[in-house]
């Protein structure tokens, strides 16, 4: 017993030491930190009531995107003061009974995305029986009118997909790759969908396992050796992209990586010149407006959007406009 | 078991036979597979009751309900399964592939809905006798075969939706002969006192009846419980081995029909993507109901309580407006709560023998 205490502490102090030895002078925490400090800071701006918002996505677990979403939420429920409540489930049926958790506490108001329409329907119905103002986010911005909800914001897939056709005509591109990652969900399938409408050369799904990045990097870089004359390949998500990459080396191929969304890593690559393009479609800005938008619902019956959808993309990001974008990426709200 | 012959008076200095020994209804109770859940279950009610103030109204607790119950459908069956000695991976992609078949069925042969539900039922009871045929024709074991047809139905979700829909998922059916009769069937809801209750409830409830009468009144049920516990002894006494076990796949098989098929009719699309990860959650939901990993041993009122704790804490982490992002760690902490609760509770019971 004395013996392993002994040897705790022994360890504990050598942690300690070395840490205060080897300083880095670069990243890390402190870096964080200070970059923290720069961010917006949070104090409610308003003295409406506090109310209760929940926000129930389609997200899988540690979403990068969704991390995004939330902490554009977050920024603007601090200032609306409103209580934000966040929760996921990438199964139809479990996000279904969230909203409907969500219904039973009784709160003011409910975000959802609606990736899986149909599934949602009841729940989103059951909402409007309770008298609950409901504002659909990030996809299904062609049901959310029906469903009876406020407004709907969030990139339109198709229009997403047919802005990368057309960058890559711009490119000169022959033959692009577009690659799936998640087996299922009809977004995905309609950007690749709006690729092919608007690009002259032709367009190759690549189904790959995204939960498995090496599953991906193999996919892709068994499909760039196979196939020489691909000189474009589109993935799905930032976290792709740089996977997309480490596969083009391994396939020896010279294919320029496209991408939707953007993340720290896809805002460096694009700077120098390691990625084409990517297209944005503003997730901090999908997750503030909604919390936004409900909270001058509440206080001044405001909508947004004229009952259409208030889009926030496709938004074409290249190298001149990636360094500024560096620096908020990394902060976590591009 | 309970002996229905009376015990004779045993003489004295001489043990009578233990298996015709009358045991007290306390001692009886302590002995079943579900006790430590049930106690596991109570705990976790209370907790939340505390710590959540709209966990204990009653349309929440409703929520509760179906979230346990479509679980529950599945691990009743998966429960029975398991306490034959053997495991299925593809009961989770198996209820996506059952609700694709109605559907895309119907659809495609503009038939009534019905004719595409019972087709359904055929095609996914072959799926199960395919499993149980494939184990007991072969050599590897259930986990191994269990997970070829996993990946192979996973693969022909997508690949058949895509060839069939031309998308990820399928078309809409709402609109077709039999749509409302077999929503009533497999996905309405009852209002009792103003509080909405979906009727998977009743199906799970009506499956655990079945199941424990079958486990504790026929002879079916030895068998199940002979043929986990050994499966050589069992051949031995002339258990029907093979039988058994085919049954018990075609079991699951059934469960995972019911659950397509709610899935089918209360969402009327279906995404061929779903499912993958959830067979793991019947398992879990078994094991935390008592049911013993290696098998012969277990109860479907356990594998039912088990859903019931994993509906409660999936949602009461809601209602309590905790990080969801911990959600699996607790999930974690319990299975093994459960686990280790039900271990103590059966060395207790067999210690008092």
């Amino acid at each position: 017993m004395a013996r392993t205490r002994t040897w705790v502490s022994i360890a504990l102090a050598g942690a300690l030491g070395l840490s205060l030895a080897g300083c880095s002078s670069t990243g890390g925490k402190r870096a964080e930190d200070a970059r923290k400090a720069a961010a917006a800071q949070g104090r409610a701006a308003v003295n409406t009531p506090r109310w209760t918002f929940a926000m129930i996505t389609h997200s899988g677990d540690g979403d990068t995107f969704w991390d995004i979403v939330q902490n554009g939420a977050k920024q603007a429920a601090v200032k609306d003061n409103i209580n934000f409540l966040y929760s996921h489930n990438a199964e139809a049926q479990q996000q279904a009974q969230l909203v409907d958790a969500a219904v039973d506490k009784k709160v003011d108001g409910i975000i959802v995305t609606l990736a899986k329409p149909d599934a949602m329907k009841a729940a989103v119905a059951r909402a409007q029986k309770a008298g609950i103002p409901v504002i659909t986010v990030n996809s299904g911005s062609e049901e959310s009118k029906a469903f009876g909800a406020l407004t709907h914001i969030g990139q339109d897939e198709t229009i997403a997909g047919e802005a990368v056709g057309d960058e890559l005509n711009k490119r000169g591109k022959k033959k692009a790759l577009c690659v799936l990652h998640e087996q299922g969900n009809v977004g995905h399938e309609q950007r690749c969908e709006g690729v092919g409408q608007t690009f002259d050369g032709e367009v190759q799904n690549l189904y790959v396992q995204g939960t498995s990045m090496p599953d991906v990097q193999a996919s892709i870089g068994a499909k760039l050796q196979a196939d020489k004359s691909i000189d474009a390949v589109v993935t799905l998500g930032a976290p792709f992209a740089d996977t997309a990459v480490k596969a083009r080396q391994d396939a020896g191929s010279k294919a320029e990586i496209d991408t939707f969304d953007l993340n720290e890593k896809v805002a460096a690559q694009l700077k120098n010149g390691t990625l084409g393009f990517a297209v944005d479609q503003q997730p901090y800005l999908q997750g503030y407006e909604a919390v936004d938008l409900l909270w001058l619902y509440k206080y001044n019956a405001d909508l947004l959007g004229g009952g259409k959808p208030v889009l926030t993309g496709p938004q074409i990001i290249t190298k001149d406009q990636a360094g500024a974008l560096e620096d908020y990426a990394e902060r976590g709200t591009r | 078991m309970t002996a229905t012959a009376p015990a004779p008076a045993p003489s004295p200095g001489t043990m009578a036979d233990e298996r015709l020994l009358k045991t007290s209804p306390l001692r009886r109770l302590m002995g079943r597979p579900e006790l430590g859940s049930v106690v596991g279950a109570i705990a976790v009610f209370v907790f939340f009751a505390l710590f959540a103030d709209s966990f204990v109204r009653a349309t929440s607790l409703s929520t509760v309900l179906y979230a346990a119950s479509t679980i529950g459908i599945m691990a009743v069956p998966v429960a029975l399964l398991m306490i034959g000695g053997e495991f299925d991976l593809s009961a989770g992609v198996m209820v996506t592939s059952s609700a694709l078949i109605s559907s895309m069925f119907s659809y495609q042969m503009t038939a009534n809905v019905w004719v595409g539900v019972l087709v359904s039922l055929l095609v996914t009871l072959a799926i199960g006798v395919f499993n149980g045929v494939m184990l007991t024709r072969t050599d590897p074991p259930s986990f191994i075969i269990t997970l070829g047809t996993f990946l192979m139905l996973t693969g022909m979700n997508l690949g058949f939706t895509k060839l069939i829909s031309g998308t990820v998922s399928t078309k809409s059916i709402s609109d077709m002969e039999g749509f409302s009769s077999a929503h009533d069937v497999f996905a309405s809801t009852i209002t009792i006192g103003g509080v909405d209750f979906k009727i998977t409830i009743l199906w799970w409830l009506a499956l655990v009846a079945v199941a424990t009468w079958i486990l504790l009144r026929t002879r079916v049920g030895n068998w199940i419980f002979a043929v986990g516990g050994g499966e050589e002894a069992a051949r031995a006494v002339g258990v029907p081995v093979d039988k058994t076990k085919i049954g018990l796949y075609m079991g699951v098989a059934f469960g995972a029909w019911i659950s397509g098929q709610h899935l089918l009719f209360s969402f009327d699309v279906v995404q061929s993507g779903e499912g993958v990860g959830n067979e793991l959650t019947y398992i879990i939901a078994a094991v935390i109901g008592g049911c013993l990993i290696t098998g012969g041993y277990g109860s479907a009122v356990g594998a039912a309580v088990g859903a019931l704790i994993f509906g409660m804490v999936s949602k009461g982490i809601v209602f309590a407006e905790w990080n969801p992002d911990w959600f699996k760690f607790f999930l974690g902490v319990m299975l093994l709560l459960a686990t280790l609760l039900n271990h103590w509770v059966r060395k207790r019971a067999e210690a008092t023998k």
